[in-house]
Parts: structure tokens; C-alpha cells; sequence
């Protein structure tokens, strides 16, 4: 238990009998955390909200920040540093906004002091560690969350399928070819196959840096896929480093086609679907 | 019990399998199948899938037994419009279909089936062109 319902109401008076002087101390300490990287009204507004859960929740009686009593502040806490964290603040400065009211109580306190201070000063730095505490956890959750969205729409950016001819389309694959990645590359290459009906695909690896057996697996995977599919693939793209290093793993692209580039492999795929009318055209030319 | 219809269109067999597989069903469509073929004499087999959620061994192996019996009788198979998820869950498998052509849609298998059966022709009409220049 961080403080006694007794401490927490002589807590409630504190905070809300010097109101407007605590509030406007705190600010200032805030403010000179941040260094002006957040505009005066704002953080003056979140300290507002904070002091005034604070004073409900220890009104209620809270004896500590996960009590039912502390719900409110935790919601406040927590829209705090979700704000800080998506505004790039570091974990400190974030931390510093909640544990800067400790100073400011402190001040207050020694204006008047007698035998009990030091101990509700103690039992009140343990509830405000508590919500620094719980600061820093939500503020890291948060950090979590914008990593986890950007590696999905990493995911999406980096495999785009394109259709670059009639009946042929293309997916210039860029960056580290991983399990999840292959995965998702197959599935809307396979569907991209489906919803324009092309029956040719190109494969382009140029963008891939390494190519190792893993990486070989799901494109012969995707081919395959592709093929009992109805669509044929070709390979592209294929740098000299990476051929060497495919020669020296061993790795047997069996009866796939492959092409040094994108263009080489596009006039493959014209080549075997319109010879005949080229042809014709030559002859009626000559 | 559920039969898959066998259609006739020109010098085709369409096969669209809308039912889920029983084993029963499957074995049936290949006897059905094989008596249609040397019936109509046609050359060409298209077996539609896209129905198809689920594409087990035994219906893997169902294609590949009816591509090799059309074999055998001078018919084309061709299977048409694989979902990518069949398509997917068959390569993590391991089941390739190895010889059996496939096409993404019934339309692009006619195409495919009049190519292959145009490459036999343009034979036939080089050979009928060797006779007749050396019988004159």
C-alpha cells in the first residue's frame, strides 16, 4: 500500500488548497523540461487535468495507483504519455512531467512543518512514484505499438505488385526477404494473378541485398504456386554477386527462367506471347 | 449421390466441379470422363475448380490419374482457375500436380488447348506439304 486513506486525504487537501500556486509552480518545472518543445498552453492544460484526477482520486480515499479510486488518473496518465511518445519526447522528459509535482509539494510543505511531514512526504513520493511508474510503462506500450505499425506498413509499402504489359505483371521486391514477407508477396502476387488474368509474372530481385537458400526456398515456392495457378514466372533481376553466391550454394532453379533484367525478362515474356503477330507485321512491312 | 456434369462445347470437354470431393464422386467423374471422351472423340479436357475450397491428396491425385487417362485417350487436360489459397496450401504440401497443365481461367485453357492442338496441325500440314512436293 503506498499511503494510508488518512495520508491520502491530507494529500487531497494539499493539492487542493494551494490549487493555482501548485499548478503554476508545476507548470514551470514542466516547461523547462521540455524546452519549449511544446507550446505553453498545452502542457499547462495537461497539468491541469493531472492535479484534478489527483485531487478526485485522493478525495475518493486512493491508497494506491491501481485501485479501483485511481482509474481516472491512470486514464489521464496514460493519455499523457501516449501524447509524449507519439510526439517523439524521450522516456525521461515524459517521466520528469509527473515527478516534478514531488519538488513542488515539498516547497509546500516545508512552509508549515511539524512532526508528521517527513512521513506523509515520504507516503505521498510513493503514490507520485507509482504514476511515474505507470508513466513510463504506457509510454513504452505506446513506443511498442508505433513499431509494430510501422513494420506493417513496411510490410505493404515494400511488395507492390504491378502490371507493366498486357498479361504481365511484375513485383520489384525490395529489402530482406523474410518468412512473413515471402508470405505476403505470394499471397498478392497470386491474387493480383487472379483479379487481371495475366499468365505471365515477373519476379524482379533487384532491390533483394542477399540471397541464400531461405530466401531461394520462397521464390521457387511463389513459382510454384504461381504455376499451379496457370501463370508461369520468371526470374529477374539477378546481380552478378547474387549469381555467384546462387552457383556457389547450389541452389537449382530447375526449369524457371531466369534473366539478368527486368527488361530482358519482359521481352522474354513478349517474345513467347507475340512472336506470330511481329512477325507478321515485319512481313507485311517488307 | 452427386455427379459432376460433363459438358460438350465444340472440340472440348468442360468439367466445372461445384460439389466438395467425396471419394465416391471423384471416382465417378474419371469413369464418367473416360466414356465421354471416346464417345464425343474430343481432345481437349478443362476441369474447372474454382468452386473448390479444398484441394486434398486424393483430389490432387484425382487430376493427376484424370490428366493421365485423357493421356492415353489423345486428350488435353487442362485445370483451370486454382484459388490462391489451394495454390498455396498445395506448395506447403508438397503437391505440385507434375503433368498436369494449368491455366488462371476456362477462357485462357480453351486458349491453351487450341494452341496445343494448332502446334499438331501446323505438323500435319508440313508433312502433307513434304508429300506432296515429293510425289511431284
Amino acid at each position: 500500500m503506498a499511503l494510508s486513506a488518512e495520508e491520502s486525504g491530507r494529500l487531497a487537501r494539499l493539492l487542493s488548497e494551494h490549487a493555482d500556486r501548485l499548478t503554476q509552480r508545476w507548470t514551470e518545472r514542466v516547461g523547462a523540461s521540455l524546452r519549449g518543445r511544446l507550446s505553453q498552453a498545452e502542457f499547462a492544460r495537461q497539468v491541469q487535468e493531472l492535479h484534478r484526477s489527483m485531487i478526485d482520486a485522493t478525495r475518493n480515499g486512493l491508497t494506491e495507483l491501481s485501485a479501483e479510486q485511481g482509474g481516472e488518473l491512470r486514464a489521464v496518465l496514460a493519455e499523457l504519455s501516449r501524447g509524449r511518445a507519439r510526439q517523439g519526447f524521450t522516456a525521461t522528459e515524459t517521466a520528469i512531467s509527473v515527478f516534478a509535482v514531488k519538488d513542488v509539494l515539498l516547497e509546500l510543505m516545508e512552509e508549515s512543518p511539524d512532526a508528521g511531514t517527513l512521513r506523509d512526504f515520504v507516503a505521498f513520493s510513493a503514490l507520485i512514484d507509482q504514476m511515474g511508474l505507470f508513466t513510463f510503462e504506457s509510454f513504452v506500450r505506446t513506443r511498442e505499438s508505433l513499431i509494430a505499425d510501422q513494420a506493417e506498413q513496411l510490410l505493404e509499402l515494400s511488395t507492390p505488385v504491378v502490371k507493366i504489359w498486357e498479361g504481365v505483371v511484375a513485383v520489384p521486391l525490395v529489402g530482406t526477404l523474410d518468412s512473413a514477407r515471402a508470405q505476403v508477396v505470394m499471397e498478392r502476387l497470386l491474387q493480383t494473378l487472379v483479379d487481371t488474368g495475366s499468365p505471365y509474372a515477373i519476379i524482379d530481385i533487384t532491390g533483394v541485398p542477399a540471397v541464400d537458400t531461405q530466401v531461394a526456398q520462397h521464390i521457387l515456392k511463389t513459382v510454384v504456386a504461381a504455376r499451379l495457378m496457370g501463370a508461369d514466372c520468371i526470374i529477374s533481376g539477378i546481380r552478378p554477386q547474387i549469381a555467384q553466391t546462387i552457383v556457389a550454394l547450389g541452389i537449382e532453379f530447375g526449369d524457371i527462367a531466369t534473366k539478368a533484367s527486368l527488361a530482358d525478362a519482359l521481352r522474354h515474356v513478349l517474345r513467347l506471347t507475340g512472336v506470330d503477330s511481329a512477325r507478321r507485321h515485319q512481313r507485311r512491312e517488307s | 449421390m452427386e455427379r459432376v456434369p460433363v459438358l460438350k462445347i465444340g472440340d472440348i470437354l468442360l468439367v466445372s466441379i461445384q460439389v466438395d470431393m467425396s471419394d465416391q464422386t471423384a471416382v465417378t467423374l474419371q469413369e464418367d470422363l473416360a466414356e465421354r471422351i471416346v464417345a464425343t472423340g474430343c481432345h481437349g479436357v478443362i476441369i474447372d475448380i474454382t468452386a473448390l475450397d479444398i484441394v486434398d491428396s486424393f483430389v490432387g491425385r484425382m487430376l493427376s490419374t484424370i490428366a493421365s487417362i485423357s493421356r492415353v485417350l489423345d486428350a488435353e487436360t487442362v485445370v483451370v482457375g486454382m484459388r490462391p489459397a489451394v495454390a498455396i496450401t498445395l506448395v506447403e504440401l508438397g503437391l505440385s500436380l507434375n503433368g498436369i497443365r494449368t491455366a488462371l481461367n476456362v477462357e485462357r485453357g480453351m486458349e491453351l488447348i487450341a494452341a496445343a492442338r494448332a502446334d499438331e496441325w501446323v505438323l500435319t500440314d508440313g508433312d502433307e506439304d513434304a508429300e506432296t512436293t515429293a510425289t511431284t
